[in-house]
């Protein structure tokens, strides 16, 4: 039986490696992969605090976060795309119109 | 109870003056005609439009004349009655209801003082109205002229038939906006209109006097009508009336050019010369009397307010005859002599019981001979192109006859010989002021005593100026008498100003008829005591000396410059001056002020909170770079912060 520490720990390297990803890159693209790994680190530490207190409500949670996550995908993906054909890049510094 | 009856009859008898007021029977009932009549016809000729030129002046004078004739009938009916019975009041309608203890109604009073003051309006008015047909027959505007002389008439009308402060004060308003009008008619010249805003303004010091009074007697005694005031009027505090009774003199000194607020008279020159004499002599200044008269049971109960009104009157009486002396418009000097003659009335309605009704008596002459020397100068100014210059006039009495005999007995009943009106209705004023006793009997007799003599030099200069002495007019003038319709109302009012003053002092006729109103004058020593001789010597030692310096020496066409006092005088005693440096210089710099601190004080806080706030928002907004990345390192700045703040809290 591996420490439940084992696990948190695990998800918060997952959700600091997401978060720096998010920061730092400039590609949309890998910008939704980092935000979908700081996501599944979350679900991870939920589903070890479940299997921890014996509590089904964690892994309720997860699977709410996993369907939301599917749900942002489909919708960022479009956005992407579209924003993808007007300027030919993906980077998100170029996307910046909406501002002061 | 039996205190309170007690109470009641006390105040009866100290109070045995102030009659009971009946309803009217019979025809009296219908004394809303007298107001209804002009206001039909100021109705008609202003809303008629076009349509009414042709015979709209017809109309005018035939709605006057209507008021004149039931005016009469009501007189006689009056007179039908016992001396006690003789106030009769009709109530037309509720006017405001009841709010709280305020109410009032549009009642008329007519009582034998009311009724003196209807009799003067509607007929001395009635024959300005005729005289106005022939004066006004040039001017495309006649029909909106005798629509506002019916205006005139109606709001002066519901000033002395009111039986209630409010519905006075409704008429005396009414007569300022009719003046306002009738002043500036011709208000194509600027000076014309300049004369109506000053007349209303200087009103409007006046009529604030008058409300705030009203608003004292209703704060008081929780009653605006005469018989409430009157009745209540000894419970009241003495500080209270005379209070009340310097407030209403106020408001008798803006309608009656009385100093301080004098100046407007002198201007108002500027409007059509019936209107000049309709303002001075049936109409507008005379409210000023009819007020302080009106008021009698409250200065009967303040000697200090009388005394006020007394020396207001003596101090404008000397005032006005000065500017009459050094005036060479014809127009203005007679407008001096108002200011004058109207001082002398308010001298008298100051001397108390004594003189109220000679106040009236001289009042009523007046309004015939007034009338009968502004409708003179009126014509002189017809026949002259509308020149008002009297040094460029002389020699008019072979021109215009009738016109010089009609004035001729105008000045010979304003300076006061015998058997003209003003020797029965001035001298008794003068004697009235000196038989008041002590310092200030003396001083007030004397001046009133001097002003008669200033008087006689005056009007006998604007006479022999006028109508006597070489020609000094242009040879493009062609002076001729006027037409009959001019004609007739002046010969009409010159047999007024023989008559009248005769027919109402001999036998005390006006006296006795005025008793139950204003209470019992002490007797007069007759018409020719001592006192009398020295007033008419005075009277004819300014007559001489006016006919030494303008028929025996020759008359220069432009005025020298005159001694300190004329030069004083020919600018109104300085009254505009004073007015200006006093209340008008600091009134210009205190709105400047005001602006000024409007624009750079409110003005400047509110601007410069909006400049701070739009300047930092616009700094602010700056953040919003646009940049993903740097709101995703804000957001997780603030997460930490908040996961820091919930762990500091938690340890």
């Amino acid at each position: 039986m591996i420490s439940p520490a084992n696990y948190v720990a695990l998800a918060a390297i997952l959700f600091v490696i997401g978060g720096v990803g998010v920061l730092v890159r400039r590609n949309a693209l890998v910008v939704f992969m980092c935000v979908e790994l700081m996501l599944n680190a979350v679900n991870l530490a939920f589903v070890a605090f479940a299997r921890l207190h014996g509590d089904l409500t964690g892994q309720v949670i997860a699977f709410f976060v996993m369907v939301v996550a599917a749900a942002e995908v489909v919708v960022g993906l479009a956005i992407l795309t579209s924003i993808f054909r007007a300027r030919r890049s993906a980077s998100v510094d170029d996307a910046n119109l909406l501002k002061y | 109870m039996t205190g309170s009856l007690a109470g009641a009859l006390a105040g009866n008898l100290t109070h045995a003056a102030a009659v009971t007021t009946l309803p009217a029977v019979g025809v009296q009932r219908l004394a809303w005609l007298l107001l209804a009549f002009p206001t039909a016809g100021s109705v008609i000729l202003l809303l008629g439009g076009k349509r009414t030129n042709a015979w709209g002046h017809l109309v005018g004078c035939a709605m006057s004349l209507a008021a004149f004739g039931y005016g009469v009938i009501a007189f006689a009916a009056m007179l039908g009655y016992p001396a006690g019975q003789r106030s009769r009041e009709v109530q037309v309608y509720t006017w405001i209801p009841a709010i709280g203890r305020f109410h009032a109604n549009i009642g008329l009073l007519l009582d034998p003082l009311s009724i003196c003051f209807v009799l003067l309006i509607t007929g001395v008015g009635s024959l300005i109205h005729i005289y106005s047909i022939g004066y006004m027959s040039h001017d495309p505007e006649r029909r909106r002229f005798f629509g506002y002389l019916n205006l005139f008439i109606t709001a002066m009308l519901l000033l002395v038939l009111a039986d209630n402060y409010v519905a006075l004060y409704a008429g005396w308003e009414g007569v300022g906006l009719a003046s306002y009008l009738l002043i500036g008619f011709w208000q194509f010249k600027p000076a014309a209109a300049v004369a109506a805003k000053k007349a209303f303004v200087a009103n409007r010091v006046g009529d604030a006097g008058l409300s705030l009074g009203i608003m004292l007697m209703f704060a008081t005694f929780g009653s605006v009508s005469f018989a409430g005031v009157f009745s209540a009027a000894h419970q009241a505090s003495a500080t209270t009336i005379t209070a009340i009774g310097l407030l209403l003199l106020l408001g008798a000194c803006g309608k009656s050019a009385q100093l301080p607020l004098q100046s407007w008279l002198l201007d108002a020159m500027e409007g059509p010369t019936p209107v000049s004499a309709l303002i001075h002599a049936a109409t507008m200044v005379t409210a000023g009397v009819y007020l302080i008269v009106r008021s009698a049971p409250i200065f009967n109960l303040s000697a200090n307010a009388r005394l006020a009104v007394a020396i207001v009157g003596a101090a404008t009486l000397l005032f006005g005859a000065i500017i009459g002396c050094a005036k060479d418009d014809i127009k203005k000097a007679l407008a001096g002599s108002t200011m004058s003659q109207i001082g002398y009335m308010m001298l008298a309605a100051g001397l108390g019981p004594a003189g109220y009704a000679l106040a009236i008596a001289h009042l009523l002459s007046h309004g015939f001979f007034k009338a009968g020397l502004f409708l003179g100068a009126g014509s002189v100014k017809h026949a002259m192109n509308d020149d008002v210059d009297m040094r460029r006039f002389g020699g008019l009495a072979t021109a215009m006859k009738i016109t010089f005999v009609t004035f001729t007995f105008g000045y010979l009943a304003i300076i006061g010989v015998p058997p003209f009106s003003g020797f029965f209705t001035k001298d008794p004023i003068i004697e009235a002021a000196f038989d008041q006793g002590g310092t200030s009997g003396a001083i007030l007799g004397t001046a009133a005593l001097i002003g008669a003599g200033i008087t006689g030099f005056y009007m006998t200069r604007v006479l022999l100026l006028t109508f006597t002495g070489k020609r000094r007019w242009e040879d493009d003038r062609h002076p001729h008498e006027v037409s009959t319709v001019m004609t007739s109302p002046m010969v009409i009012l010159a047999i007024g100003s023989l008559c009248a003053g005769g027919f109402l002092m001999i036998a005390n006729r006006l006296i006795g008829f005025m008793r139950p109103v204003v209470g019992t004058p002490p007797p007069s020593h007759g018409f020719f005591a001592p006192l009398s001789w020295l007033t008419l010597a005075l009277v004819l030692a300014g007559a001489g000396i006016a006919w030494v310096m303008y028929s025996r020496r020759e008359v220069p066409v432009t005025a020298p410059r005159g001694s300190f006092v004329t030069v004083a005088a020919r600018k109104d005693l300085y009254g505009d001056a004073l007015n200006e440096s006093l209340l008008m210089r600091p009134g210009q710099w205190l709105t400047r002020l005001a602006v000024y601190f409007d624009n750079r004080g409110i003005d400047g806080i509110v601007n410069t909170i909006a400049a701070t706030m739009g300047g930092s928002s616009g700094r602010v907004r700056r953040v919003q770079t646009g940049f993903v990345r740097s709101y995703a390192l804000s957001m997780l700045v603030g997460a930490l912060l908040l996961v820091g703040a919930l762990l500091l809290v938690q340890l």
